[in-house]
């Protein structure tokens, strides 16, 4: 299981919650409801024929429970760009899908090295990737803000030096209820 | 609406993905980039995607975001094992000698006659 006790502790975090999802966003950090389908996946360092292969799972797994297209397309975009930046730009890690009737939360948790600003990581155009990330057409300083951009609520806690755990909600319906 | 045999011929287009039959395939619009990121967060459902980028991820966003098919500008081909993806996502991949500029060009003309 990932430990959730980080976001308690005084590393570096981030929040974002889409306006009007506070109350939904709070009961499921409150609540801790019993999920009713988990996935787990690997993601490995720089392996980028693999990294992708979570997003897809998931994405086929609520593409049969019915999941409105549009919202299926958020959550896959959101999914493969957290899959790929932790394939890009940590030591590997992995990532926890919990789906629930009404909504889905995905967590990425990495073996580090963290992000030294997570501010700076934040803003368009803004990377850290190598050569070879960039030459695979990614590294655009896109992913963070993309993701932020596809979901209702992100959450980044993150230290230089150490890992980084991404999570992030997306309700199936559009008013987050 | 055109269907991608009508891009393929204007384009010189091969197909690489022969098992998928680009006069079943409906092209509602097109995007152009290079970009893995700014395609996932533009390109839309149904459009064809042109690029130069020929590796294993095109096959994956294409997936994620419903694009039928990817056009490969200046004569790229991929590996075996994107094709094979390709194929069992039905993902038709064309590749064109034209540049991504000329092939946007003669796919906008395409799908806007009137302009």
């Amino acid at each position: 299981m990932l430990d959730y006790a980080v976001a308690e502790s005084d590393m570096a975090e981030f929040w974002y919650i889409r306006p009007g999802y506070e109350h939904a966003v709070q009961k499921h950090f409150k609540n801790q409801q019993e999920p009713e389908v988990s996935l787990e996946s690997l993601i490995r360092e720089k392996d980028f024929n693999e990294a992708g292969k979570g997003s897809a799972e998931v994405k086929n797994l609520l593409k049969r429970l019915g999941v409105n297209p549009d919202i299926l397309r958020r959550i896959a975009v959101a999914a493969y760009e957290a899959e790929i930046n932790v394939a890009a730009h940590s030591l590997g890690g992995a990532m926890l899908s919990n789906i629930y009737p009404d909504r889905i939360h995905m967590v990425f948790l990495d073996n580090g090295p963290g992000i030294a600003d997570i501010e700076q990581a934040m803003m368009p155009g803004f990377s850290t990737a190598d050569e070879m990330v960039r030459e695979l057409g990614f590294g655009a300083g896109l992913g963070l803000p993309n993701i932020k951009k596809n979901t209702d609520a992100l959450h980044i806690v993150s230290e230089a030096g150490d890992s980084t755990m991404l999570e992030f909600l997306v309700f199936f319906n559009n008013n987050g209820q | 609406m055109p269907r991608l045999s009508e891009i393929q011929d204007l384009i010189a287009g091969t197909n690489l993905t022969p098992e998928l039959d680009p006069t079943q395939i409906n092209i509602t619009g097109g995007y152009a980039g290079d970009m893995l990121s700014d395609v996932m967060s533009s390109a839309k459902s149904g459009q064809a995607w042109i690029t130069i980028m020929k590796h294993l991820n095109i096959v994956a966003v294409a997936s994620l975001v419903e694009i039928p098919a990817i056009i490969l500008a200046k004569s790229n081909i991929p590996e075996a094992a994107v094709l094979q993806k390709a194929n069992a996502e039905k993902i038709c991949i064309l590749s064109s000698p034209r540049d991504t500029f000329t092939i946007s060009g003669i796919l906008y003309k395409l799908l806007n006659p009137d302009y």
